[in-house]
């Protein structure tokens, strides 16, 4: 196969999927981008709080080794820093190139601002109000229209992933689900996912979207990719719920000057900033949820403090948000708040080059395992997704040009049905009782096991193949979670209270002759200057 | 509260249309037409009796579009209408009547990215910011569709691409470059002001409170009328 004749497949058209396909357009290779709906309803969009990069635009003699120590701090050592390295040297030239492609980036007197992001001290976070993965996704979605229109990216939305095929340990495709005419098809070719996080398996207890199902997640692991971290979830401190899930308040509230609150014996107790002094309140999310949860009062986020210039140009969006869903001004009344799943650390286990474990297979974004170790920092996200995007499009022009070798497909005739049957609903909906009851936000021996043998009890051999996929992933999610005797980051274990550094390593989950194997690899050292 | 889901079905676009009623019950005060949705789909799909109700979601609230439709009449989106504010017991839901209909409440919105594709819009030279508050507010658009719903001059296939068409050129032209000017300027007449009867029927429409009508005048005055100095100008 010639590489004018392969086209490449990426699933997913959010962030990552839009900055790989990018990437691989300009430099001339065709791309298939497949989506469940259009670029604009994918979860990247609901980013609010901004994007980090070393631009060192306030005075406060920032450096890249700073935003290094910082992620590396934040993910409690468990990121790998060779990528780490390679994300925060890559920042700066990032958020450039976004300003290029025209992203609205905030500015005053025509100078790029930063704002204050949890478990940074120095302001690193370029922002866009509270809608910066809204203005990132437009100005990406308007580059990559320009290769569609020249024939170079063709999209697939309304496309559902049903599953890769594969050619013993590599991929020669994918199989998917056209929606709308209801047919399937089987592209040929490498395969990028950049399909997100896998918010189904908790469903309706998320700030994510009802379209990232974790089907696709699922599917893979049943297909023998190899996860990484599954027990590292995060559970952002402050969020609300609203109808069918969590509301987001973005961190930039307290990035701004807001204050986290808790009321005992008829006073106010600003909890984070007793324990942690004035930078309390932004600590890593991580520590502030912990605490959060450690308190039998209710919390609230007191945003009254903030100037009418800030709620003007930087938060406008975040208020009529809050004023809409919670009928609350939260410039004039504190906001009752509580810690939600936020994103997914664990994933699809990549290397440094974006690589999984099955050849011709690539991972980037939310759902790949990289960059956030333990416990992801506030403003890497996006950066995450747009430099993950990138160097696994680089890396596939790369192994394209030193040639896949001949693909045969042996593998076509497997069918997949993506969806979870009527009467599954039901087992689904007890798959996420169970998940949500073993993986709270402090755990112990007792509810995992419980939340296993609930599991056990769901399984039966007549399932489709999409339930009893999420059921196995449902399984290791909760197995590494039990496996990781130590508390660390979003892990917390009430029956392992301290860090054990003979546990800093990666979990590494896959299916290996129909079980689940959990093995510990040792994270490379740090990289010296 | 108690509520009836009058909905307008369709098994697909070849089949017949047909009316069908859901009884939806509920203690949450702020529960949405999106919340009732998701239950009586959930609930036709557990008890296998009926074909579960076909529509699009995914935020739910509302930063992405998916869930545009008709309810009660009016073009909006199920997260962002709640059940307590529609008087009476019986809600209307149809799909948008502007794009092909795929099933039950999903329609195909392809058009209005296909309109983009060829307009033209993106970028060819590097953007040169004149305007935050311009920039900003044209990027937050959804495309829903719901401004195109209540177009009188909107239809698929024809030249106008509405207001889902002016968003992201006004986004072109708050970051245009000198170089890139004419030719935005010559998608935008072609693409929104040749075709706009300015009725204006657009201007409360909008779920992501774009204020059209001031990017309207921004954007004539740039790319009809060459006063580029303008779009600057009144913005922080």
């Amino acid at each position: 196969m010639n590489r004018e004749s392969i086209q490449i497949n990426i699933i997913g058209a959010g962030l990552a999927g839009l900055s790989c396909a990018m990437t691989l357009a300009r430099a001339g290779q065709r791309v298939r981008l497949v989506s469940f709906q259009h670029s604009e309803r994918a979860q990247s969009n609901l980013a609010e709080g901004g994007i980090n990069a070393v631009m060192n635009v306030m005075g406060e003699d920032d450096r890249i080794e700073y935003h290094f120590a910082d992620t590396m701090k934040g993910g409690c050592d468990l990121a790998d820093p060779v990528m780490v390295k390679g994300l925060t040297e890559a920042a700066p030239g990032i958020v450039r190139e976004m300003i290029a492609l025209g992203v609205p980036f905030h500015r005053e007197n025509g100078k790029l601002m930063q704002r204050n992001f949890g478990g940074q001290k120095l302001k690193r976070t370029t922002y866009a109000r509270s809608s910066t993965g809204k203005a990132l996704m437009s100005a990406l979605i308007s580059a990559v229209r320009k290769y569609e229109a020249e024939g170079i990216v063709t999209r697939y939305s309304h496309h559902e992933f049903i599953c890769l095929l594969l050619d013993g340990d590599a991929v020669s495709g994918v199989r998917i689900w056209d929606r709308f005419r209801k047919e399937r098809l089987d592209l040929e070719g490498p395969v990028v996912m950049a399909c997100g996080g896998m918010n189904g398996m908790f469903a309706g207890a998320t700030t994510g979207t009802t379209a990232n199902t974790g089907v696709a997640a699922a599917v893979l692991f049943s297909q023998g990719v190899c996860f990484g971290n599954l027990e590292f979830m995060q559970y952002h401190p402050t969020t609300v719920s609203i109808a069918g899930k969590r509301l987001l308040i973005s961190e930039a509230a307290r990035g701004e000057g807001g204050r986290l609150f808790c009321k005992r014996d008829g006073k106010k107790r600003y909890f984070m900033e007793e324990k942690y002094g004035e930078r309390g309140n932004l600590m890593p999310r991580d520590v502030v949820s912990r605490e959060i949860a450690q308190l039998s009062e209710s919390v609230y986020l007191d945003m009254t403090g903030l100037s009418q210039q800030i709620w003007q140009e930087r938060l406008s969006d975040l208020r009529s948000e809050v004023q809409h869903y919670l009928r609350i001004d939260p410039a004039k009344e504190p906001v009752p708040v509580a810690p939600g799943i936020h994103y997914f650390m664990g994933g699809i286990l990549v290397d440094a080059s974006h690589r999984t474990n099955l050849r011709r297979l690539y991972a980037a974004g939310e759902c790949a395992c990289a960059y956030h170790g333990a416990n992801r920092l506030g403003g890497n996200s996006l950066l995450g997704a747009i430099y993950g995007g990138k160097t696994a499009a680089c890396t596939v022009l790369r192994e394209l040009s030193e040639g896949f070798g001949p693909v045969k497909n042996d593998s076509g005739k497997e069918d997949m049905p993506a969806f979870i049957s009527r009467e599954e609903m039901r087992i689904h909906d007890r798959m996420v009782d169970a998940l949500l009851n073993g993986m709270g936000l402090i755990r112990t021996r007792e509810t995992l096991v419980q939340a296993l043998e609930e599991l056990s009890s769901l399984e039966k051999p007549e399932l489709s193949r999409a339930m009893s996929a999420q059921l196995l992933l449902a399984r290791a999610i909760l197995l590494c979670a039990l496996e990781r005797r130590e508390s660390r980051g979003a892990h917390t274990r009430r029956d392992y209270p301290d860090t054990d550094e003979t546990f800093r390593k990666t979990t590494k989950v896959m299916l290996e002759k129909g079980r689940i194997q959990i093995t510990y690899e040792e994270i490379t050292p740090y990289p010296t200057a | 509260m108690k509520k009836s889901l009058h909905i307008l079905r369709r098994e697909n676009a070849k089949s017949s249309p047909y009316w069908e009623d859901f009884l939806y019950e509920t203690q949450e005060e702020n529960d949405t037409v999106a919340t009732a949705l998701r239950a009586i789909a959930g609930a036709a799909q557990k008890e296998g009796d009926r074909r579960p109700v076909a529509w699009e979601s995914s935020c739910l609230q509302k930063r992405c579009g998916a869930c545009a439709m008709v309810i009660n009449g009016k073009p909006a989106l199920a997260c962002d209408t709640f059940l307590k504010e529609i008087p009476g017991e019986k809600i209307t839901l149809e799909p948008l009547r502007k794009f092909p209909v795929v099933e039950d409440l999903v329609v195909d919105r392809s058009i209005m990215m296909e309109n983009l594709k060829a307009l033209s819009v993106w970028l060819n030279e590097d953007a040169q910011l004149h305007s935050e508050e311009m920039a900003f507010e044209a990027s937050v658009c959804l495309q829903c569709g719901l401004c195109l719903e209540v177009c009188p001059n909107f239809a698929p296939g024809g030249s106008f691409g509405g207001m889902a068409a002016m968003n992201p050129l006004a986004h072109l032209i708050a970051n245009s470059p000198r170089e890139g000017r004419k030719a935005v300027a010559k998608s935008y007449r072609r693409g929104v002001f040749n075709g706009c009867g300015k009725s204006l029927a657009c201007r409360n429409i909008c779920p992501a409170g774009i204020r059209i009508e001031g990017l309207l005048v921004k954007s004539n005055a740039a790319a009809v009328w060459g006063r580029w100095g303008q779009i600057g100008k009144g913005s922080r």
